[in-house]
């Protein structure tokens, strides 16, 4: 095990977990915000990489731009999900359950309905033009894509937090964090709020699945590794903790990544071992505050 | 043993706000006495910390003789005390008669068995039908309780602490929301109980004629701190008293 | 009035079995008992799964896990130790279930609400992948065939009432529990934890026990299915199948206690009926679903009984 070794898959880590963080941020995110765990945010995840595909075969667009259109799509989507049916049910006593049958429910139609549009074969889709080649510097040699989609995940880290901390939609996304409801009486629109942060967090898992599209090929069973790997990070990082997030994607996908060199056979068991982990030690989340909690 | 519930040196923070400072009291068994304060002065957040739902961050509770401070809430409730709720806690989908029903298995630690249908345990139904009927809310047994009037809810609160069996009782507001006439009611009923099930009662009152109508000691909270501790007419006659109600009727 | 209820239910209970010891002499197709026993076991499974959810409110989203351990038990039994080991499989699988539910159990108990759920999930998955990926043991993707209930078990007829007697007996010893003080505990613990405390009892402690209940009745209904399809496989494991016990539950209701039984009737029965003939089974599910949850939230019987009530409140003279 050399540094070079070790440098490539602290790399490789890192792209894995920039998209690990693109995807459970959203979900994290939701949770946060409007106390609704969004089962079905793997779905988003692929409607993306489908959109993408079919914006740069249809359209004939370059990369970038497809990634965009399907950020948007899958955003559009989620806020009808979230508008014409997820809102029905706010308020009910069993709210916790019923929420998540209902975006479980949400997961078997949009992935049959992918199923029904664009068949079952593998769709592949082509690195954008200039990221095809890869890039050494001594004995470490990595694609240029992924380099890219690290870049591109440090850009979105930076404009979150500026967004959260600096501006007033920011701020009002952390304050429903801690208390819907006194939001409502201050006067601030809560179902609008809901609608437009479910939206923000789709069309974050669908750009994520934009990306991840030229890396692993476009099919309809994507969604739901997906959501089981952001189910891990937010378990690690806590469950509606954004910066948590992020953290525990750069531990999963450091772990994943070093797992896959190492034990190739049991990769993906490691990840769910770190999660045991945490919680035997933490299992509100290794960055969540510390709960008081009493009997 | 004289007293039966005695604080020392209660200390409680939350941040930089201190919720109970230095409160130390005993109270005597069978004793009915009144917490009264003006609102923010800590009451409920010291009743919790009495029940077990709290931490308090420094001095000792002790309870019949056992240093309680730090047991669970469902230890210190086997122990013998009972509490009913500011906001009314029952169990909204069960019969009227199974709240107390459940109560009165658990004091009699036959809550965990599994095969037995519960409508067989004679004993237990006989006691909650008992207590349903000192509450006069015999009549509604087979009622779910959230169907039930709101003051009629507030009795199941106190009849479910009641099951337990609690040598000390702690009422939160128990007239709260009601008008003066069942007030009136509940007052009675209050003084009723407290004979008839032998208790020490400790409540936390707004309302100044339940508090001098039949507390024998009234103890008074100031920002968390015990601002006083007397007999009504000691207390009603306190210039601290009056100066920190300003504004208030105490007759 | 409650001796009337129970009245009620045992007579429907005993026309239900009747009916189900019934369809052999009913009908001459073993098709129609495999459909049977497939009702029968996914009715005990579903039943199972709703003493977590409808009484005690806990969503747990990997029931699979227990599930397939019974099954698993029994196949591995066979395939590794010999083909008269499917007794002690069932056995084997039972007590595995009772280990593993506590550990686990005692491991995500303390975390409610979304976030048990979550863990659920993902110690289902935590299974799936294990056994998935141990080809050599557990035969991975393949499952296992060939597995035979031993002796005069492996006569079809006889295993049929074998497991009607099982699931007949395990649903009554169910319904004697959520009718006890633990059962009228369980209830109060979904409808009011906060005040739990204060009646002497612990919701955590609740919460576990019947966890291990409702996974070691999961785990008899996967080693039983192991000898009604002589086959398993680790789709048994995968969450999805977690998603269908609770579908089945949602549509019959899961509010009553046979409802989620009814559930696993009608499901079986329309997957038979209209899955077999479209490839979008997932797709109607997934609206069925939708619908139960934003429509008719009670469940067909549940709904049912709630129109019937207000029919006689209707008719009763004023």
């Amino acid at each position: 095990m050399d540094l070079s070794f070790i440098a490539v898959q602290l790399l490789s880590g890192l792209t894995m977990a920039t998209l690990l963080f693109l995807v459970a941020s959203g979900l994290t995110l939701i949770f946060g915000v409007g106390n609704v765990f969004n089962f079905a945010h793997g779905s988003f995840y692929m409607l993306g990489a489908y959109f993408a595909y079919q914006t740069v075969s249809a359209l004939h667009t370059n990369f970038w731009a497809a990634a965009l259109m399907a950020a948007l799509g899958a955003g559009i989507i989620g806020m009808l999900a979230e508008f014409l049916f997820l809102r029905r049910i706010y308020g009910r006593s069993e709210e916790g359950g019923f929420q998540i049958l209902l975006t479980y429910s949400f997961i078997l139609v949009i992935d049959d309905l992918v199923k029904m549009i664009w068949g079952t074969e593998y769709k592949s889709l082509l690195r954008p033009a200039g990221f095809q080649g890869s890039i050494s510097a001594g004995d470490v040699t990595m694609p240029t894509y992924n380099l890219a989609i690290i870049a591109i995940g440090l850009v979105i880290v930076v404009l979150a937090w500026l967004i959260l901390t600096r501006t007033r939609p920011g701020r009002v996304a952390r304050a429903a964090a801690l208390d819907r409801e006194m939001l409502g009486a201050m006067g601030v629109n809560v179902p609008l709020t809901m609608t437009l942060v479910f939206g923000i967090a789709t069309a974050l898992g669908g750009f994520a699945g934009a990306l991840a599209a030229p890396l692993r090929s476009v099919t309809p069973g994507a969604g739901i590794e997906v959501i089981i790997d952001s189910l891990i990070v937010v378990v690690i990082g806590g469950m509606g903790h954004f910066w948590g997030a992020w953290l525990g994607a750069l531990l999963l996908g450091e772990v994943t990544s070093f797992a896959v060199a190492i034990v190739p056979e049991w990769a993906s068991v490691v990840g769910y071992l770190v999660m045991v982990l945490c919680l035997i030690f933490k299992p509100e989340g290794l960055f969540a505050p510390r709960q008081v909690r009493k009997a | 043993m004289e007293w039966i519930l005695k604080l020392d040196g209660l200390e409680k923070a939350f941040g930089g706000l201190r919720v109970t400072a230095s409160v130390s009291f005993a109270v005597k068994e069978g004793e009915i006495s009144a917490i009264i304060g003006p609102n923010g002065a800590g009451k409920t957040t010291l009743f919790n910390q009495i029940t077990g739902h709290l931490l308090p961050d420094k001095g000792k509770i002790t309870f019949l003789g056992e240093d309680i401070t730090g047991w669970r809430p469902q230890q210190i409730v086997k122990l013998g005390m009972g509490r009913a709720f500011q906001i009314t806690s029952v169990f909204p989908e069960e019969t009227v008669l199974e709240n107390v029903r459940l109560a009165c298995l658990s004091r009699r630690d036959e809550v965990l068995t599994y095969f037995r249908p519960v409508r067989r345990f004679k004993e237990a139904t006989d006691e909650a039908f008992a207590i349903l009927e000192s509450l006069g809310l015999r009549q509604h047994a087979e009622r779910p309780a959230l169907e039930l009037a709101h003051g009629d809810q507030k009795l199941l609160d106190i009849g479910v602490a009641l099951g337990l069996e609690p040598k000390l009782l702690l009422l939160d507001e128990p007239t709260a929301g009601m008008s003066p006439e069942e007030r009136h009611l509940t007052r009675d009923l209050i003084k009723r109980l407290w004979k008839e099930f032998n208790l020490t009662l400790i409540f936390i009152e707004h309302d100044m004629d339940t508090v001098f109508g039949i507390a024998q000691t009234v103890r008074v909270l100031q920002l968390g701190a015990l601002l006083a501790e007397g007999t009504p007419d000691e207390i009603r006659s306190n210039p601290a008293v009056i100066t920190a109600y300003l504004g208030e009727d105490l007759t | 009035m409650e001796l009337g209820r129970g009245l009620k239910q045992t007579a429907f209970w005993l026309v239900l079995f009747a009916g189900f010891a019934l369809v052999p002499v009913l009908s001459t197709s073993k098709y129609h008992m495999l459909l049977a026993s497939h009702i029968l076991l996914w009715g005990l499974f579903a039943v199972a799964f709703n003493m977590l959810w409808g009484v005690t409110g806990m969503l747990s989203f990997g029931q699979a896990l227990y599930y397939g351990l019974g099954a698993y038990a029994v196949g591995l039994m066979v395939k590794h130790v010999g083909t008269g080991w499917f007794l002690p499989g069932v056995a084997l699988g039972l007590i595995g279930a009772v280990i593993l539910s506590i550990a686990v159990g005692l491991l995500i108990i303390r975390v409610s609400g979304v976030f048990f759920t979550v863990l659920t999930l993902a110690f289902g998955q935590l299974a799936w992948q294990i056994t998935f990926r141990w080809y050599h043991f557990t035969g991975g993707d393949d499952g296992i065939q060939s597995i035979i209930p031993p002796g005069i078990l492996g006569n079809g007829l006889v295993y049929y009432y074998f497991i009607l007697v099982l699931v007949a007996l395990s649903i009554w010893l169910l319904q004697r529990l959520s009718q006890s003080p633990m059962g009228v505990l369980l209830r109060c613990v979904r409808q009011n934890p906060s005040r739990v405390p204060f009646l002497g009892q612990s919701v955590r402690f609740s919460q576990l026990r019947v966890y291990v209940v409702s996974s070691f009745f999961s785990a008899l209904a996967g080693s039983l299915m192991a000898g009604v399809d002589n086959s398993i496989h680790t789709d048994m494991l995968y969450w999805t199948t977690s998603g269908e016990v609770i579908l089945m539950s949602v549509l019959g209701g899961i509010g009553q206690f046979f409802g989620p039984f009814i559930g696993a009737g009608v499901i079986i029965i329309l997957q038979d009926v209209v899955g077999a003939k479209t490839q979008y089974w997932p797709l109607m599910i997934g609206i069925v679903m939708m619908v139960m949850v934003l429509l008719l939230p009670k469940g067909l019987v549940g709904e049912f009984q709630s129109l019937s009530a207000r029919l006689k409140s209707l008719a009763a003279p004023r």
